[in-house]
């Protein structure tokens, strides 16, 4: 279901169906009628309330892919609806997205089952190379929309909109006279998409994708799933979205990095790396893949780094049990090379490190820099270049196994 | 003169009273006496170490006849100063504020189309002519007066390709980094054709990564228009794909963004790649060392 991403348009912020369900219903696009519950009394409750002798229960948990893993079930009873809700709390939800240690299901989401007539695709994104927002509709909805793309492009049709011309009615005709819809159906479609892009602006969305948007036997149109990413750059003016962020979903070490305005990625392997910049950071795992290593992660402290940035980033690595050696890639420029020395020098003797640490430094006062490595009690390892440095921790942790 | 800034280049800084504006104007002034003054609402009337502030962007242009502003502006408010530099029509926009909002720059870009100015970033290290002019927070003195061109989408890694081109002896003509956001004002093709017509330059070193098609493209480009040798260098050919390092776009732009495939568009159009960041210096040394 969740298909579009994009690296540039990294979201940190995710939120659940639950929440994306409500923002719609706030903003007057149909949905089906659900209620969140935390408890298989509550998910009894719940279907008693739904004016429907129907219902899905849908574990609430950051990753798509959930239908296939056993976290969405058709039930047709409050009791049902309570013994099935009662197996999916507490359960460790396995999909493609979670990674292999699952998510674990805290709450569920009870939602009136809808009799669907037909499946039509939604979605809306930023189009960075015409710089407008993309409005994509398919009436072959339902289905994996990647596999559509690649099988049938010519049945998605995208629309362009320039923000500051805004969503006129020629661009809504482009799509509407280019759709076999019946007019009941092309009016609604009007209706959500007109609120859809309001609403994409409004909070700053860099995704919303409908799939599937569903009419129903009776004719009404209903969007049954709503994926929604934002774009992290903005969320200092959505306090409102910010407030759904659920740090239960998140990764610790990620959560805590950007507290202290880190990007950090975990990864599978061993050497912890920690960078100046995020395209230096990604070619430092390259080079020490290169050089037969696995990289921990990626770790940019970004390109203006502060002692107080290296020192915290320090700290994160070391919580990792799995790092087995660290490989600090600066090259300084502005920033002097002493300074980010000296501080790697102490957070290594508080931590009491007892993995090898190589350094590399390039910038200002590189030459102080070095000497305060080489003076420090701990075994810390002077670079002179990139590959120098990926060679010597590949090395080194290679040695201490 | 390299390409679009050198020794006729007039700089104002936007932003200037703020922490990195004050510094890096410093740094940038002292590298190369190219700034005319700074722009702070409110702050008009005022100097920053001699160089004189103005409330708007347009009154600093009427006085001192700047022809490139550095943007310095906080992200909430940075689209807007970007905004206020295309009404006053001013050549060259350079924006190194990080984090600007997409929404906004959507805008900015089609206010970009209608104008006269060319925006360099947002979110980028700057421009430099060794020597002439520096726009920008990229450390002066690893750069050297010299032939190669350097366009980039990333900020430290372009210094560690300055600082190999510099080591291997060949210099630099103009370093840009063009910025990592989704939308920026100027790309790399725009960079290609200039680059490939300027006489200073006599090869390029083009440095990419994960995301997005913009390398696909300039390969294409290249392909077809530059006739001088290419070095180019995509990062993250080891990121993993997964929740957030997925690709997309993908469904419009046709495209992938993985390394892998960039890195394969860059070698059937000829461009010689370096498979390690540690290699670009020798790689574009051999090309050209080839070519004599």
């Amino acid at each position: 279901m969740g298909i579009l991403y994009d690296l540039q348009l990294r979201c940190v912020l995710n939120i659940h169906e639950y929440q994306a369900k409500k923002i719609l219903r706030d903003n007057k696009i149909p949905v089906p009628e659900g209620y969140l519950a935390r408890s298989p009394i509550e998910a009894e409750f719940a279907f008693r309330r739904l004016k429907s002798s129907v219902a899905v229960v849908k574990a609430q948990v950051h990753a798509g892919g959930r239908g296939k893993a056993g976290g969405v079930k058709l039930v047709r009873s409050p009791e049902e609806c309570r013994d099935v809700a009662a197996k999916m709390i507490g359960m460790t939800l396995k999909t493609h997205q979670t990674g292999p240690t699952g998510k674990l299901v805290r709450t569920v989401y009870v939602e009136a089952g809808s009799d669907i007539a037909k499946e039509y695709y939604l979605a809306m994104l930023i189009d960075r190379e015409t710089a407008s927002v993309a409005i994509m509709f398919s009436q072959d909805g339902g289905m994996d929309i990647e596999e559509l793309a690649e099988r049938s492009p010519e049945k998605i049709i995208t629309i362009k909109v320039d923000t500051t011309l805004g969503l006129g009615d020629y661009v809504l005709r482009q799509l509407l006279y280019r759709i076999t819809l019946p007019n009941s159906e092309k009016k609604q479609l009007t209706d959500m998409i007109v609120k859809l892009y309001s609403l994409f602006l409004k909070h700053d969305f860099s995704i919303l994708e409908i799939n599937p948007l569903i009419v129903t036997k009776d004719g009404n149109m209903l969007a049954i799933d709503g994926k929604m990413n934002f774009d992290d750059n903005a969320i200092f003016r959505q306090k409102e979205i910010e407030a759904l962020r659920d740090f239960d979903e998140e990764d610790l070490r990620e959560v805590e990095a950007s507290k202290f305005g880190l990007n950090y990625i975990g990864l599978e392997g061993n050497i912890g790396c920690l960078v100046n910049g995020a395209g230096l950071a990604m070619a430092t795992m390259d080079i020490v893949k290169l050089c037969g290593g696995e990289p921990a992660n990626f770790l940019d402290v970004g390109g203006g780094a502060t002692e107080d940035m290296v020192k915290n980033a320090f700290r994160i690595l070391f919580q990792d049990a799995k790092v087995r050696g660290v490989f600090v890639n600066i090259f300084g420029g502005i920033m002097r090379c002493d300074i980010i020395a000296r501080s790697i020098v102490e957070v290594s003797e508080q931590a009491k490190v007892r993995v090898p640490i190589v350094v590399r430094l390039e910038g200002t006062n590189v030459a102080e820099g070095k000497a305060i490595i080489a003076s420090s009690k701990m075994a810390i390892i002077s670079a002179d270049d990139m590959a120098d440095g990926a060679q010597k921790i590949v090395a080194a942790v290679k040695k201490g196994h | 003169m390299a390409i679009l800034v050198g020794k006729n280049t007039r700089v104002v800084t936007q932003g200037i009273t703020g922490k990195s504006g004050q510094f890096h104007t410093k740094l940038s002034h002292a590298y190369a006496p190219r700034f005319v003054g700074g722009v702070t609402p409110s702050k008009g009337g005022q100097n920053f170490e001699g160089l004189p502030i103005f409330d708007t962007v347009l009154e600093a242009k009427k006085q001192t006849q700047c022809n490139a502003t550095m943007i310095f502006v906080p992200p909430p408010f940075a689209a807007d100063a970007i905004l206020e530099a295309i009404q006053a029509e001013i050549e060259l926009i350079v924006c190194i504020t990080e984090g600007i909002p997409v929404r906004d720059m959507l805008n900015v870009k089609k206010a970009l189309e209608r104008s006269r100015s060319r925006l360099i970033g947002p979110n980028c290290p700057g421009i430099i002519t060794p020597g002439q002019c520096k726009i920008g927070i990229m450390p002066g003195h690893i750069h050297k007066p010299g032939r190669v061109g350097i366009i980039s989408k990333s900020g430290t890694l372009t210094y560690e390709a300055v600082n190999q081109t510099s080591v291997a002896g060949l210099g630099q003509s103009t370093c840009i980094g063009i910025g990592g956001d989704p939308i920026i004002g100027t790309n790399f093709i725009d960079l290609l054709q200039m680059l490939e017509e300027d006489k200073d330059t006599e090869a390029i070193v083009m440095i990419g990564e994960i995301g997005g098609d913009a390398e696909i493209k300039a390969a294409q480009f290249i392909k077809e228009n530059v006739r001088k040798p290419v070095c180019g260098f995509v990062a993250g050919i080891t990121a993993p794909e997964g929740k957030r390092m997925g690709h997309a776009g993908a469904i419009i732009s046709g495209g992938k963004g993985t390394a892998a495939e960039k890195i394969e568009a860059f070698l059937s159009a000829g461009i010689s790649v370096a498979r390690s960041p540690a290699e670009i210096g020798k790689t574009i040394a051999e090309i050209l060392h080839k070519k004599k």
